[in-house]
């Protein structure tokens, strides 16, 4: 972890190592372009208008080496918080951006859904991989999907042909480990749903103690027509760990994409989840819950694209901000000239608690369409003193009073999930952090 | 649908009514900008010494300064050395000022009769004092002499340079730096004149206090200054209005205004903004690029800035309040038009610092045309800041399939007793309310303004009486077939 020496670039070191690894000409060849552009364009300028409230300062302290081997003697149980409890689920595992098929769930296959971990895929020279990669035209202007496109070499391929409906829950469990040496891992998760597919994907980002890396994820996600994803994207990972998540999702006719995403741990995350609704009927349900606690920095960006006529998007982002915690939210809501019968609500409510916690949020509209509905609201605030006083008056201690108040301000965006299981999930996770939250599940 | 393609025809028809020329002799400096250019424009007005080095300064730090891109407007790229950057009237004595009415060039009373000011009936009927600022400088102030009976200072920024430059020295730059951004920093070198109130202790201003700002000459621009300040337990309500001529060529307009509210102070702003806003082809119009501050310095104090903006082809304006005393009050209430191919990006900040601080927004955005309309506001509560209360409220109304309406608000808090709330919508105007005025059998432009004015009504009702009625009439002129 030395300072950023003058004259080479960063990750130069790591990238040179990866050149001497076998890989088929045109992933060299992608590879190669994806690092020239993160030299060429650094990381993001700290006056840039989408990292005013994010500095990444730190990151680029610190240096970062590649994991190579994965440890051995990393069991089940050391991840068993993270896992999600159902009978079917496939499971994949990775640590510190490795596949670790031990890890794995050893469910039977489920019919019409084909899981491939990324390292096996370019392994077999799939034809059909370039194709599926992310256009670059999209990651143009960001770095740290340039860096995850030139260290591309793990992560997933979660492929459903067609007219399928998957109850088997997906899971990919992303852990990262203590190290001498701190390590940077850039897992890519591509998803291609056929028409009438409906599946549910969880990605669990999970720090066991003392790790301190640098996880940067970047997740593709198409939905062809009448298809229909429920994302999780629960983050706990350790006190001194980084991430930085790219998520983006296209819509076709009529499909639907629901979004769940669970901040709960790290030093330093910056997300970014970014919907263009491409057909007619398509919508997206976006929901947050982020925990800027300790000296936490949580950093949520999200963007919807409405392109076309009759498109709908309903996001609702909750915040609690405690400790030194410094919580930034920017939902942003793009409707073009031809996305008329818009339908678009976004609502981002704060609750900060402390004096040295910090909150920055910054809800945007651009519409360039007539016929719309939009509209957006942001709160900040605190618990209410009535409320506090009512539990109290019932005998409760002021922690608790607040701690319960706290977890009821979270668990509205959990009750908006429909499935069972899931939400149970959901609740579990969160209660890592929030311990009241799950009191009196009623379910 | 014959009814609608005559309203559309009425609207290519409808030209701007404040588009005449005064031909008038100017004395104009030639285009360009340089040390020489301020200090000449400094000896032209016989300025002090610390005021010649002030401007200087402020030229000094210009030159180092980048033009900012970051509001959502798009504009051919401004030539600075272009621009003449003083332009007075040639027969207007140019020593000290005309002494009365009298004093003033015949034509150019008659230009301020063409635009509805007339000096001495307003004077006279409606008891508002007006100070008009044409081009660069001030024509003339009316009703100086009652104002100075209760201590209240109200004349051109010129006249105050040279008779109160203690109160000039003390209080300028001392909300909106020299150093602040680039078009006031810009302003700050080559600023030709405006108005400066001062309102002493206890004193409350008898009449509402008006300025008209008109452009005349081509290829200036104006650069004027307020600078308003109530003492202790002062209230003072001031208006401005501007207009321009038509010209095919964009004019520039970089305006600062300083408001200081000392402690228990209420100062009320109130703009009705209405420069050429180009034609139907967005040729021509006016850059109106202005910076306005207000400082709520002492306790209990209050600033509100209610603003009506239907002119210009860009206008990038922010009115701010820097809540400092405690349990000081921000306002800001504005209703910003746009049609055509007009730009605006507005909107206000409001900085917490004292405690028990409160403000409030209300924004309403409407857009017709190709015209593109952005709300830009910041909401910010520093760590000290107790108790802090935050409304906010934009709107966005669209009239037509090719406009734009966009919020982009930032909250940025730091004090976990802050109150802070933010609500947006955006929304076509309402075929149902317009089917009902429609079938009451009122016409379709004026369902429109019904609709509008009800849309508006919570930002008018906050304007001076007589400035509601302008205000509600300019609406009406600025949408003209914008909605068939």
């Amino acid at each position: 972890m030395n300072a950023v020496a003058e004259t080479a670039p960063p990750y130069a070191d790591s990238f040179a190592a990866l050149q001497h690894t076998r890989a088929p000409d045109w992933l060299a060849e992608l590879r190669r372009s994806a690092f020239a552009r993160f030299t060429e364009r650094g990381f993001p300028p700290e006056r840039a208008e989408d990292w005013k409230y994010s500095n990444t300062r730190a990151l680029q302290k610190l240096r970062f080496s590649p994991a190579t081997t994965p440890p051995t003697n990393l069991g089940t149980e050391a991840i068993a918080a993270a896992l999600l409890q159902h009978p079917q689920v496939q499971r994949l595992v990775f640590v510190d951006g490795v596949h670790v098929p031990a890890l794995g769930s050893k469910h039977a296959a489920v019919p019409g859904l084909r899981i491939t971990p990324l390292d096996t895929a370019l392994r077999e020279h799939r034809a059909d991989l370039r194709e599926l990669l992310l256009p670059e035209a999209r990651w143009d202007n960001d770095p740290f999907t340039a860096l995850n496109t030139a260290f591309l070499a793990d992560g997933a391929l979660i492929e459903a042909a067609g007219n399928v409906q998957v109850t088997a829950p997906v899971q990919l469990v992303f852990v990262s480990t203590p190290h001498t040496e701190a390590c940077a891992s850039h897992p890519r998760v591509m998803v291609t749903l056929g028409t009438n597919v409906k599946l549910t994907l969880v990605e669990s980002y999970f720090g066991l103690d003392g790790a301190a890396n640098f996880t940067n994820s970047c997740t593709q996600i198409a939905l062809a027509a009448n298809s229909r994803l429920d994302y999780f994207a629960v983050q706990r990972e350790a006190q001194g760990d980084f991430h930085v998540s790219r998520v983006y999702v296209s819509q076709r006719e009529r499909s639907r994409f629901a979004s769940h995403v669970y901040n709960l741990g790290g030093e330093w995350v910056r997300n970014d989840l970014r919907v263009r609704l491409e057909d007619a009927g398509a919508s997206v349900r976006m929901d947050g819950v982020y925990l800027a606690d300790r000296s936490r920095h949580v950093d949520n960006h999200t963007r919807i694209d409405h392109l076309v006529a009759y498109t709908a998007s309903d996001e609702l982002y909750r915040g609690i901000i405690r400790d030194r915690g410094h919580a930034v939210f920017n939902g942003k809501v793009v409707v073009a000239e031809a996305a008329i019968k818009t339908d678009a609500t976004q609502t981002n409510n704060n609750l900060l608690l402390t004096r040295n916690g910090e909150i920055d949020t910054k809800p945007e509209l651009e519409i360039y369409a007539d016929d719309v509905k939009c509209n957006h609201g942001a709160t900040i605030g605190q618990l209410d003193e009535q409320a506090l006083f009512y539990l109290r008056s019932r005998g409760l201690d002021l922690d608790t009073a607040r701690e319960l108040l706290t977890g009821a301000f979270a668990r509205v965006v959990t009750d908006r999930i429909a499935a069972e299981p899931l939400r149970r999930f959901a609740l579990e996770q969160l209660a890592s952090a929030l311990p009241q939250v799950a009191a009196e599940d009623g379910a | 649908m014959a009814k609608r393609a005559s309203d559309v025809e009425k609207l290519v028809r409808s030209e701007y009514r404040h588009g005449f020329v005064t031909d008038i002799e100017a004395d104009t400096v030639p285009p360009g900008l340089n040390e020489d250019v301020i200090r000449l424009i400094s000896a032209k007005k016989a300025e002090p010494e610390f005021m010649r080095e002030w401007r200087l300064k402020a030229y000094r730090r210009w030159i180092t300064m980048q033009e900012p891109h970051w509001a959502h407007v798009q504009h051919s790229p401004i030539d600075y050395q272009a621009i003449s950057y003083y332009s007075a009237p040639k027969t207007q004595p140019q020593e000290d000022g005309p002494k009365s009415l009298k004093d003033v060039d015949p034509k150019l009373l008659e230009t301020y009769e063409k635009l509805g000011v007339p000096l001495h009936e307003r004077a006279k009927l409606a008891g508002v004092a007006v100070d008009a600022v044409f081009d660069s400088v001030s024509v003339a102030t009316t009703f100086r002499k009652k104002l100075a009976d209760v201590g209240i200072i109200f004349c051109s920024f010129s006249y105050a340079v040279q008779n109160h430059p203690q109160l000039v020295e003390q209080y300028l730059g001392s909300v909106v730096p020299y150093s602040d951004n680039f078009f006031a920093s810009l302003n700050s070198a080559v600023f030709s004149d405006g108005s400066f109130v001062f309102v002493p202790k206890g004193v409350r201003c008898p009449m509402e206090l008006s300025t008209y700002f008109r452009m005349n000459a081509a290829n200036t621009g104006q650069f004027e200054r307020t600078l308003i300040i109530a003492e202790e337990g002062a209230y003072v309500s001031y208006l401005e209005g501007c207009t321009a001529p038509m010209r095919d060529k964009n004019q520039l307009h970089a305006a600062v205004v300083e408001l200081i509210a000392l402690e228990g102070a209420h100062i009320k702003y109130s703009t009705v903004q209405n420069w050429y806003p180009g034609d139907a082809n967005g040729q021509g119009g006016i850059y109106n690029f202005v910076t306005k501050r207000g400082d709520c310095r002492g306790a209990n104090s209050h600033i509100a800035w209610t603003q009506v903006e239907t002119g210009s082809a860009i206008t990038w304006k922010y009115p701010s309040v820097l809540l400092r005393g405690d349990n000081s009050i921000g306002e800001f209430y504005s209703v910003a038009v746009t049609n055509n191919f007009q730009q605006a990006d507005t909107g206000t900040k409001m900085v917490h610092i004292g405690k028990n601080t409160r403000s409030t927004i209300v924004s309403k955005g409407i857009s017709a045309g190709r015209s593109q309309n952005s709300y830009r506001g910041l909401v910010k509560v520093v760590g000290a800041a107790e108790n802090a209360r935050n409304y906010t409220q934009c709107d966005a109304l669209l009239l037509s399939n090719q406009c734009g309406a966009h919020t982009f608000p930032y909250m940025e808090v730091k004090n976990p007793t802050a109150k802070v709330e933010h609500e947006a919508t955006t929304s076509k105007i309402d075929d149902d309310q317009l089917f009902y005025c429609r079938s009451r059998g009122i016409s379709a432009e004026d369902a429109v303004n019904m609709v509008v004015s009800g849309f508006c009504k919570d930002v008018f009702k906050e304007l001076p009486m007589e400035f509601a009625v302008e205000a509600q009439g300019l609406l009406a002129v600025s949408l003209e077939g914008a909605v068939g």
